[in-house]
Order: C-alpha cells, then sequence, then structure tokens
C-alpha cells in the first residue's frame, strides 16, 4: 500500500486562497455562495478586519479541483473582492490553528 | 443649495439625474415612500405593471431596446420574490436592469415581520451585485453606483433594497452625486490581436461566432466589416442573431441544438473558430467535446472569467469587443477564400434549412414570414419561450441589432410580452411583434391589462397548438410518445381574454383572408392579439439530441 501520511495528502490535494474584500455584512455570502452554488465545498474559513476596519481578509482552504481556476475569475469579478491570491496548502495560516480544532 | 429630503426622495432624484423617464413596478407598503415620492416627479412616468415578474420584463424590454440600464421598482416580500425570475433572466442574458425594492424598516428585519424576506440573500446568486442600504446617507453613493456596476463591462441586473426606514428619514443635500456611467472596458493586449490576426490570416476555413456581447457592445457594423474583408462565414447565437442580417451571403443564421444542419456541419469543418461576444452556451455547442473539434480558437470576450470556462482558447483576449474588433480590423488580410467559401455554398446546397409549408399564412413558418413581410427592418421582434421562439430565430428575416428580443440564457416562458410592452414604452415610434404561444402567454396574460392601459403599439402573435410544444416534441421523441402533462385539456378563448382585458383581436382561423386579416391586424395602430392555430405535431427540426454532439442533428 502506499502509504501517504495524511497531512501529505491533504497538502498535495489543497490549496489556500487569501481574498482581501470591503468589510460589510453580505460580503462573506458573496464569497461563500460562489463556492456553495457549484457544491463545492470550502474546508476551511478564517476572516478578521484589516486596519482601520474597511477592509477584512478572509482565508479560505479549497479542495484542489479543476474548476479552482474559473473560481478564483468568479471571485474576482465581485465588486466586494478587492484582490485574491492562491497559496498551496502548506501556508502557515490554517496549520497554525490547529491546537483549536483537536477533536 | 441645500435641501432637506427623505431617502425616497432623494431616490427619485437620482433616478430623474441619470436620466430614467420612465419606471415600472407595483406598489406595496415598504415601497409606499418611494411612490409617494414618484408621485411628485414631473420627469419619470410610471408604468405600473399587473404583476412584479411583469414589471421586471417591461424594465427588461426598455434595456433590451435600448442598450441603456432600466428601472423596475417592487415592494417587500412577495413583491421583491416576484421580481427574480427576471432578474435572474437578465443575469443570464447580460441585460442592464435596477431593482429597486422595498424592505422592512431596518428594526424589524430578522424579525419575520410582515412582508419580510431576505431579498438581498435572494438576489446574490442571480444579480451581478446588490445591495442592502444601511442608511439614507447611502443612497447618495449607493444609487449612482448601481447604475454603473450594471452598465460596465458585461451588463447585468443591480438590486437595490431599501428598508423603509431610510426611505422615510430626511437628510440635509447640499451636493449631488454624478451619475453612474459605464467604465471603460478594458483594451484587448496589442500583442493578442497580432497573433489573433495573423491566426485568422493563416486559416484556410475560418468561421465566425458572434454572441449577444456583439449586439451590447453595439460592434454588429464591425463584426459584418470584418467578416467581409476576410470572408469568414458567420453564425450567430440566439442572442447575437440580427448582428449580422441573417441573408447576408455570409451569414449562417444560427447555431446550434435548432441551427441548420449546414451551420453546425459548417463548424464541424472550420479549422478556426473566431468567437466574439460568446459564451459557447450548452444549447449553442452541443456535446462540448465534440463542438469545432478540428478548431483552433480566438476568443475575445469583456469578461475574463468567459475565457477558458468551457472551451481552452488558444488565444484569449479580455476586451470590449467592439475595440477589439476594431483593432483587428485593420491587421487582417483581404482574402476572397475561394475553397472554403465554395465548400460553404456546397453544403448549404446538400443540407439546405427546409421551411415546409412557408407559403401557406397558417402553417408555423408561414404565419412568421407573413409576419415579416409585413414589416420592415425597424420592427422589433419579441418571442416567449418554447416551440415558437425557435421557429421565429430559423426564419424571420432579423437583419438589425437590437430588432430580436428573447429569453436565450434562462428561457423564461412569460417574458414576451411585458418585454414587448416595455420595448413599445423605449421606442414608441417602432412597431413591436411578440410571437407567443399558448402556454407562454397564461404566463403573463395580466400584462394584457397594461398593454391596454398603455396603449402600447404591441402586435401578439398567438400560436396555438394547444400543447406545450417543446415537452411535447421531446416526449414524442424521447420518452416513448408518453405525453403527460403536456396537453391542455382545458383553453382559454383568448379572443375573448383580450377583449376582456381592453385589447383588439383577431383570429386567423376564422379569417376570410388569413392574409388580409393579419396585414390589416399589425397596420392598425396600438395593442392587438392575433391569434392563429397551429399543427401540434410539427417539431423544430434540426434537431440536436440531448447529449449529442451538433453535427448529429436528427430531422431533415
Amino acid at each position: 500500500m502506499n502509504a501517504i501520511h495524511r497531512n501529505e495528502q491533504q497538502a498535495l490535494a489543497r490549496a489556500v486562497l487569501e481574498i482581501n474584500v470591503n468589510n460589510h455584512p453580505g460580503v462573506m455570502s458573496h464569497v461563500v455562495g460562489l463556492f456553495s452554488r457549484r457544491a463545492y465545498n470550502v474546508e476551511g474559513i478564517l476572516c478578521l478586519p484589516l486596519g482601520n476596519g474597511q477592509h477584512s481578509r478572509i482565508w479560505l482552504l479549497v479542495n484542489e479541483d479543476g474548476r479552482l481556476p474559473q473560481m478564483i475569475k468568479q471571485l474576482e469579478k465581485l465588486e466586494d473582492v478587492i484582490t485574491v491570491r492562491r497559496h498551496g496548502a502548506d501556508h502557515a495560516v490554517f496549520s497554525q490553528l490547529e491546537a483549536f480544532f483537536q477533536a | 443649495m441645500t435641501e432637506t429630503l427623505t431617502g425616497a426622495q432623494i431616490t427619485v432624484r437620482l433616478l430623474e439625474r441619470q436620466g430614467i423617464r420612465i419606471v415600472t413596478g407595483y406598489p406595496g407598503g415598504a415601497i409606499l415612500p418611494i411612490y409617494d415620492a414618484l408621485g411628485q416627479s414631473t420627469a419619470i412616468r410610471h408604468v405600473l405593471a399587473r404583476h412584479e415578474q411583469g414589471a421586471g420584463f417591461i424594465a427588461q424590454g426598455m434595456a433590451r431596446a435600448t442598450g441603456q440600464p432600466a428601472v423596475c421598482l417592487a415592494s417587500s416580500g412577495p413583491g421583491a420574490t416576484n421580481l427574480l425570475t427576471a432578474i435572474a433572466d437578465a443575469k443570464l442574458d447580460s441585460i442592464p436592469l435596477v431593482a429597486i425594492t422595498g424592505q422592512v424598516p431596518r428594526a424589524m428585519i430578522g424579525t419575520d415581520a410582515f412582508q419580510e424576506v431576505d431579498t438581498y440573500g435572494l438576489s446574490i446568486p442571480i444579480t451581478k451585485h446588490n445591495f442592502l442600504v444601511s442608511s439614507v446617507e447611502e443612497l447618495l453613493t449607493v444609487i449612482p453606483r448601481a447604475f454603473q456596476i450594471a452598465a460596465s463591462g458585461r451588463p447585468g441586473p443591480v438590486l437595490i433594497d431599501i428598508p423603509k426606514d431610510v426611505q422615510a428619514q430626511a437628510i440635509e443635500v447640499s451636493e449631488w452625486p454624478a451619475p453612474g456611467q459605464a467604465t471603460p472596458a478594458p483594451t484587448a493586449a496589442t500583442e493578442a490581436i497580432a497573433a489573433a490576426a495573423a491566426m485568422i490570416n493563416a486559416a484556410q476555413r475560418p468561421l465566425l461566432y458572434l454572441g449577444g456581447g456583439v449586439v451590447h457592445s453595439g460592434a454588429a457594423r464591425l463584426a459584418v466589416d470584418l467578416a467581409e474583408k476576410a470572408n469568414l462565414p458567420t453564425v450567430m447565437t440566439l442572442m447575437a442573431l440580427g448582428a449580422m442580417p441573417v441573408d447576408h451571403p455570409l451569414s449562417l443564421g444560427m447555431l446550434g441544438m435548432h441551427g441548420a444542419r449546414y451551420t453546425n456541419l459548417a463548424l464541424d469543418e472550420c479549422d478556426l473558430l473566431i468567437a466574439v461576444g460568446a459564451r459557447f452556451d450548452d444549447r449553442a455547442t452541443g456535446k462540448v467535446a465534440q463542438f469545432c473539434r478540428h478548431a483552433q480558437i480566438i476568443h475575445i470576450d469583456i469578461d475574463p472569467a468567459e475565457l477558458d470556462k468551457i472551451k481552452t482558447a488558444h488565444i484569449g483576449i479580455t476586451a470590449d469587443v467592439g475595440q477589439a474588433l476594431a483593432a483587428l480590423l485593420p491587421a487582417v488580410n483581404e482574402n476572397a477564400r475561394q475553397i472554403w467559401v465554395d465548400r460553404i455554398h456546397a453544403l448549404q446546397a446538400e443540407f439546405p434549412f427546409h421551411m415546409p409549408d412557408a407559403e401557406q399564412p397558417l402553417s408555423h413558418f408561414g404565419l412568421i414570414r407573413t409576419v415579416a413581410a409585413c414589416l420592415d427592418n425597424e420592427a422589433i421582434i419579441a418571442t416567449d419561450v418554447g416551440q415558437h421562439q425557435m421557429w421565429v430565430a430559423q426564419a424571420y428575416p432579423l437583419r438589425r441589432p437590437r430588432q430580436w428580443l428573447t429569453s436565450g440564457g434562462l428561457g423564461t416562458m412569460g417574458f414576451g410580452v411585458p418585454a414587448a410592452i416595455g420595448a413599445a414604452l423605449a421606442e414608441p415610434e417602432r412597431t413591436v411583434v411578440c410571437f407567443t404561444g399558448d402556454g407562454s402567454i397564461l404566463m403573463n396574460i395580466q400584462e394584457l391589462v397594461t398593454a391596454a392601459e398603455q396603449n402600447v403599439n404591441l402586435k401578439i402573435v398567438l400560436m396555438n397548438n394547444a400543447v406545450l410544444g417543446l415537452v411535447h416534441q421531446q416526449q414524442t421523441l424521447f420518452y416513448g410518445e408518453r405525453l403527460f402533462a403536456s396537453q391542455f385539456q382545458a383553453m382559454p378563448d383568448f379572443i375573448m381574454v383580450a377583449k376582456g382585458c381592453g385589447i383588439a383581436a383577431v383570429d386567423l382561423d376564422q379569417a376570410a383572408n388569413p392574409c388580409a386579416a393579419l396585414m390589416e391586424a399589425i397596420a392598425r395602430p396600438g395593442p392587438c392579439l392575433i391569434h392563429a392555430s397551429i399543427d401540434a405535431e410539427q417539431k423544430v427540426y434540426p434537431m440536436v439530441p440531448p447529449g449529442a454532439a451538433n453535427h448529429e442533428m436528427i430531422g431533415h
């Protein structure tokens, strides 16, 4: 059996998106709605305001999928999305939170 | 000068400053402050629909005929939910629409208040953008921005949800924002244009594939110029019909599911596909893997998300298609392309489009051709959704962009009558014809009253086969002839319905001379229903069966 460590498998199959957005009550719905309406699961979400609170940064952990480039283009079309950056699953933002997610 | 104005008055003033002269809608509790302010406006005429969905499609008809954003209004709750279908329809066909809905007062949001619904949440997936206005001051930025978003780039619907207390609250206004206008579109990269031109110049069997974006961009003339200069045989999507006159020597008409056989076969043979403002919709492409399987692809679209969405382009260009075509035109060589043009003519001769009984005015094709013979290119042709829509798309000699109003992406039955009313309101000097079916017309039949009240110059041609034609056709062909829920057992007397709603009606079935009766009905100003029975067994042919490739068409 080809034993790939669980974390390694995740690292191969996942991506982290860093999305800077305007900070108002509807933005999260706009962002996650793009995924949910395509039955594209979002594995992790993290969001906090930036600086004076006019903008927020949303971090999404998603599965790598052939649709991801299209998802990024759709995110970039949203009026409240300022920038989208794609990172590998090895990005520290979610791994540093693991202590909060022990079963 | 500083004025003290309520949110409702500010809203109406911003619409006036935006140049809006007609709005359509339906009042209700949560939008009454805006209606009260609207009643005081001398610049804006309000057209009362008889259902919010009708209002949404009336606004769409205005926007489709003129290319400018149009406005519809509805109250909270059911008013807003009734608008949703028309908004979704505008999204899929990229129509600039600004929908303004009333909402319960801010303090009551989230309490299941009377006629409260999450309009903002409901409209997220079907709008280009939406707003829930949280203060009266915000109106001054939100409303111009809504128009800017609706008109910019790829056009689309924008919804503004305004709580009743925001409409009622007064503030001092000393300065007005500029009206929202379309922002400049991205321009094509010079290298990409040069590469595309080189590809076109080198191609043996190129085809030009025009979509609705050509109409939205006002680029029809440039598209025809390009086709003529390089001798590019041209196909059009349902949305692009009229961008090139369908009887132009280079026109192959509509492609896809109900395109002519020679059209789809030409696509199957082409070695270069130049897609302009088109999105490779499944009804156009058939089985995608087989679509233009020998061709390289140049794809030009204002929306970068359309590039590589369905088909990977060899050259993808994000630009306003008008600008891109203007840049491409001088870089493309004149080319007689005789072998390919001859091959197209051979395909047309071998696999022609059949229009049986076109000389019989009471056949489906005959009726459409007879209506066309009564009109010139200035007329506007709207349709509902169904067999009649496809027959009109196949047979009507559309020759002008914005001549043709049809629900393409969403395929909404009930679109036709209100959209045609909107077009007639926006362009009262034109004759507007709406082809409809006995299924579709019933979906927004109440708007006949609106047509009567507004006395619009609208001729509704009702092609009545007493069945849901496309459903009947699919059940006959693909479901073992098990006809279920597609045949109407009871049928209203449409002549009496029309007269009851206050519009003239003519029954061609009863006319001694149907041609003369039709001509007279079309020539007489004002709204009129023209009824004709057609044969329920007629199919829309040729047809690409669901899941098949375009070259695997059935029917002649």
